[in-house]
């Protein structure tokens, strides 16, 4: 479903002298509907280069992303449109950081509410039921659910943060060290989610810190180096 | 998804011009100024699309030419050169055979129209909000009376109907609607810029120009009219152009981001992959400038 070719990306820095720095290079891996891939390397390696090359968050310096999508059919992220990977992200693509990057001034349930509504075209109430369920699985206390999630512990936020990824379903999920910040039993409840979201047909590269954990939840590993 | 509208090699110079103009400023000369004819180069063969119900980022450091880019958009200022086209279903029936003599899906240039058309089409299409709210009200009419303007302007005639959406509107943007009758002059500078965002959004616009609309805001206020916005764009699918200063601002506003430097557009992208990957040498600046 999705292949990426020689995948280079250089940042020049201008005001530091124009300075390069090499981010990844000549990264190449093929990723079938359903799979789910798991990017491995050291610190710096370059493994969310990867992912934001692919969520478009950083311009490809070389190399294809090629996708095939549902509303485009076969399409390379690397030189598509603006309008048309906006759309995509949309309905088809989520990116999931380790980092909970909500818009300030929303309470945790409009959060993961707000991507079921704007996509997945269901009524106020299915997608409350729907969000109120994922918060209560990730264990979120329910007097916090119309707080704003600024003010929440790290792992709190990482759990909503994923909640708010998985909740509209996206075809195609990339995870950035979601579980980063969470405790064991979390991890577990987080992993089971991951699990159903495969078995509805999501596809998803992830990089995983723990590497017994990123053998036991992906179907192969690409290592960068 | 076509295009709402398509700018095109838009142009405003000041002064008379040479044939040096266009070659000696610009973002690599760190000008606009010509140094043969003493002419301003504003805005510079500026082309770009605004998609329908997308929000559009400007940003861009004091003098690049962000402001005066809104005010050829939105016909207060004549352009020196460049075209302005709307799609066909922008445009209301009334109009349709005026504007689109072909028959085809984008209007002849609308900065070549008359200024009767001109405003025609701004009182159908278009509404703004300023950062200095002197500019967008009058401040010695009633609030209600400075709605019912720009309503008369896109042919409303019924008082009791303006005074009706004025007090929607009003209500919806948390105005004491008891207020209504009262001049923006006795309001807080927050309430002056949600009566003129009131007054923007009265005729339906399909396009709204932002420039500046949180400047010199303290912060709740600022906060409370970014939401304002959020809210009203969800609502009332409308095209926006924001233009800021502010990455903060356009980072929760815009989903693609347009960077100007001396009149010209150095870099366009996704909002996320400007600040996190921005490939200009201002618009590198500009990121590592943040607070």
């Amino acid at each position: 479903m999705i292949t990426v070719e020689n995948l280079t990306k250089t940042f020049t820095l201008h005001i530091l002298g124009e300075k390069k720095i090499e981010a990844c290079h000549d990264v190449s891996f093929g990723v079938p509907p359903g799979g789910f891939l798991g990017l491995a390397g050291p610190s710096g390696a370059g493994k969310s280069t990867v992912l934001k090359c692919m969520y478009r968050t950083y311009l490809a310096g070389s190399g294809a992303i090629h996708y095939q999508s549902s509303a485009y059919g076969m399409v390379d992220l690397a030189t598509l449109s603006d309008q048309a990977v906006i759309d995509i992200r949309h309905r088809e693509m989520g990116y999931v950081s380790q980092f909970l990057k909500v818009i300030p001034r929303v309470s945790a349930l409009d959060v993961v509410m707000e991507p079921i509504l704007s996509r997945n075209g269901v009524t106020r109430d299915v997608a409350r039921k729907r969000a109120v369920s994922l918060l209560e699985r990730l264990r979120i206390p329910t007097h916090l659910f119309d707080a704003y999630p600024a003010t929440f512990s790290g792992g709190e936020q990482q759990r909503v943060n994923i909640a708010r990824a998985v909740s509209w379903r996206p075809r195609l999920l990339l995870l950035d060290e979601p579980t980063a910040s969470l405790d064991q039993d979390s991890v577990g409840i987080v992993l089971d989610i991951l699990k159903e979201l495969r078995q509805e047909g999501t596809t998803m590269i992830g990089i995983f810190h723990d590497p017994a954990l990123l053998q036991s939840v992906t179907d192969s590993v690409y290592h960068i180096s | 998804m076509q295009p709402l509208i398509r700018i095109r090699g838009l142009t405003k110079r000041f002064g008379s011009g040479c044939d040096r103009c266009l070659d000696e400023t610009g973002p690599e000369h760190d000008t606009n100024l010509c140094p043969h004819c003493g002419s301003v180069l504003a805005c510079n063969d500026l082309s770009f699309d605004l998609f329908p119900g997308e929000a559009l980022g400007v940003v861009g450091e004091s003098g690049s030419g962000k402001s005066t880019l809104v005010r050829l958009l939105h016909f207060e200022w004549e352009a020196s050169a460049g075209s302005m086209e709307v799609h066909r279903s922008a445009v209301g029936s009334h109009l349709l055979a005026e504007m689109f003599p072909d028959n085809g899906d984008y209007s002849k240039n609308l900065l070549l129209l008359s200024h009767f058309q001109r405003r025609q089409m701004r009182n159908a299409l278009m509404g703004i909000v300023y950062q200095n709210p002197h500019l967008g009200l009058r401040m010695g009419i009633s609030s209600g009376g400075n709605i019912a303007e720009r309503l008369l302007g896109a042919g409303w005639r019924n008082i009791a109907k303006m005074r009706r959406r004025a007090a929607e509107l009003l209500e919806k943007t948390e105005i004491p609607v008891q207020r209504m009758d009262e001049p923006p002059a006795n309001f807080s500078g927050g309430m002056q810029q949600r009566v003129q965002i009131d007054k923007a959004l009265s005729n339906n616009p399909l396009i709204l120009f932002l420039d500046e609309v949180t400047t010199g805001l303290d912060l709740s206020v600022q906060a409370r009219v970014l939401d304002l916005i959020r809210n009203l764009r969800s609502e009332f699918k409308l095209s926006m152009l924001v233009v800021s200063h502010d990455l903060g601002v356009i980072n929760l506003l815009c989903q693609r981001t347009m960077v100007m430097k001396a009149g010209h557009i150095v870099e366009d992208g996704l909002t996320d992959q400007i600040l996190q990957d921005p490939q200009h040498r201002y618009t590198q600046l500009l990121v590592a400038s943040q607070l």
